[in-house]
């Protein structure tokens, strides 16, 4: 843009701004509210997508006085206990960054080490330029970040991949937005020895276990998204079931809940098979009984202690 | 009279017009980026109109959405080629094209010797002619 265009789009000082219409325009809100429908629970995380969105649409309006500031860095960790969500947020934060005009093109490219890290010297460097080509223009999501670094192996390449990371985190930031994803502890291991690392991420979101009633709530939303419901004494059934789930191992809060679910959905199928003497309608086919669950190997657990 | 002032190569898309901006590079490997083409970086500096396979700067980049990254390995290669042809081409890979469709040139040299024209007379008088880059009298690498 020629200078004396650039003087002519800027606003006088006292010109009034409507932050409203700006909300409108980028249609942010659409996806917040999708945000607030789709995920249950996981207050701390709206929150600070609240307020990301809203520090981007300011930005937005100073810029039409010529305000300029730095582009604020958007590359966020995500932390928290497995299946509490963080892929599918990253995801959602494509979308949302996309709308506010943060990035061009508002893809996700999801990696782990394997993409990124090569097997002999001189692999690592071409491959993880390669991923970030890929992902610019959108959000690089490097999901369990922490076996990036290895540190009983001095000669793992990791440290390599890690090095381009942090030059384009640093010098391409307008191209793209970097988050990290992982378990609490690991990640702040993984930080503590990679402190480079640390500095570059302005945000970082921890993810909060869900309590039983969210995971009722994300239960029956799954089942909707697939066409299914649960009956009176399933829905019942199910809430019993999630509070001895969550104290058996191995508990992954909302994978948990879908494995659950699959399983329960194996039942009722075969619980149709068995009824053969009457036709089926179409409630059979859409409903979960409290036997399709009440059947699990959960429940029979609790029972021997 | 000189039909081509200051001797500057005309090969591929754009080549009549004013050099590219960065601006403009990246809208057109938009464009091909939107078609699904892959684009790649190649160089050489070996003018010559037949010399069809130039040398590629990385490989060819697939699946990628945004012009950034292949900005970024253009001048990664003018640094390295400051003084290089560079030319950005963009492969069409579906079925019964399986070839490039965009080609166009994103650096030259400085300076530009251009081509003379050798005349060699054969048979009966005939004349058989040949172009050839005054540049290529040096050996590769020193031509520019």
């Amino acid at each position: 843009m020629s200078e004396a265009k650039q003087a002519e789009t800027t606003l006088p000082d006292d010109a009034p701004v409507d932050l409203e219409a700006e909300l409108k325009s980028s249609n942010v809100q659409e996806v917040l509210d999708q945000l607030d429908r789709e995920l249950i629970g996981l207050k701390p995380v709206k929150t600070r997508i609240r307020e990301i969105a809203a520090l981007l649409l300011v930005d937005r309006l100073r810029k039409k006085f010529a305000l300029s500031s730095e582009t604020p860095t958007l590359h966020m960790n995500f932390t928290g206990n497995p299946g509490t969500g963080k892929t599918t947020v990253a995801s959602r934060m494509a979308e949302i960054l996309h709308r506010l005009g943060y990035v061009r093109e508002g893809h996700l490219v999801s990696v782990t080490r394997d993409d990124l890290v090569g097997q002999y010297i001189g692999h690592t460097a071409p491959k993880t330029k390669e991923v970030i080509k890929k992902a610019m223009g959108g959000v690089l999501f490097i999901d369990e970040a922490y076996y990036l670094y290895k540190p009983e192996n001095e000669r793992d390449y990791g440290a390599e991949s890690i090095e381009i990371l942090l030059q384009v985190m640093e010098n391409n930031r307008d191209d793209l937005v970097v988050i990290l994803a992982g378990y609490k502890d690991r990640m702040d291991k993984f930080f503590n020895s990679n402190p480079g690392m640390r500095s570059r991420i302005a945000h970082h979101v921890d993810f909060p276990d869900y309590s039983p009633d969210e995971l009722l709530a994300i239960a029956k939303l799954m089942l909707a998204q697939q066409n299914y419901r649960f009956s009176a004494e399933g829905e019942k059934a199910f809430s019993e079931y999630i509070p001895l789930r969550m104290k058996m191992d191995h508990f992954a809060n909302a994978r948990s809940v879908r494995n659950a679910l699959d399983r329960s959905r194996l039942r009722q199928a075969n619980r149709l098979f068995a009824t053969k003497g009457r036709n089926l309608t179409r409630n059979d086919l859409i409903t979960i009984e409290a036997e399709d669950i009440m059947v699990s190997r959960v429940f029979d657990e609790a029972d021997k202690k | 009279m000189m039909t081509n002032p200051g001797n500057r190569l005309t090969q591929g898309q754009f080549s009549f017009l004013p050099e590219l901006t960065d601006a403009q590079i990246s809208a057109q490997i938009k464009y091909a980026l939107k078609n699904g083409w892959a684009v790649s970086v190649e160089y050489t500096d070996d003018p010559h109109p037949r010399n069809t396979y130039w040398e590629m700067f990385g490989m060819p980049m697939f699946d990628l959405k945004d012009p950034a990254g292949i900005m970024l390995e253009i001048n990664n290669c003018r640094k390295t080629f400051p003084n290089h042809y560079i030319r950005v081409t963009a492969f069409n890979s579906s079925r019964g094209v399986e070839s490039p469709t965009m080609s166009y040139l994103v650096n030259r040299p400085k300076r530009e010797p251009g081509f003379g024209l050798s005349r060699q007379e054969v048979d009966g008088r005939s004349i058989r002619y040949t172009v050839h880059s005054y540049a290529t009298d040096k050996p590769e690498g020193e031509r520019y």
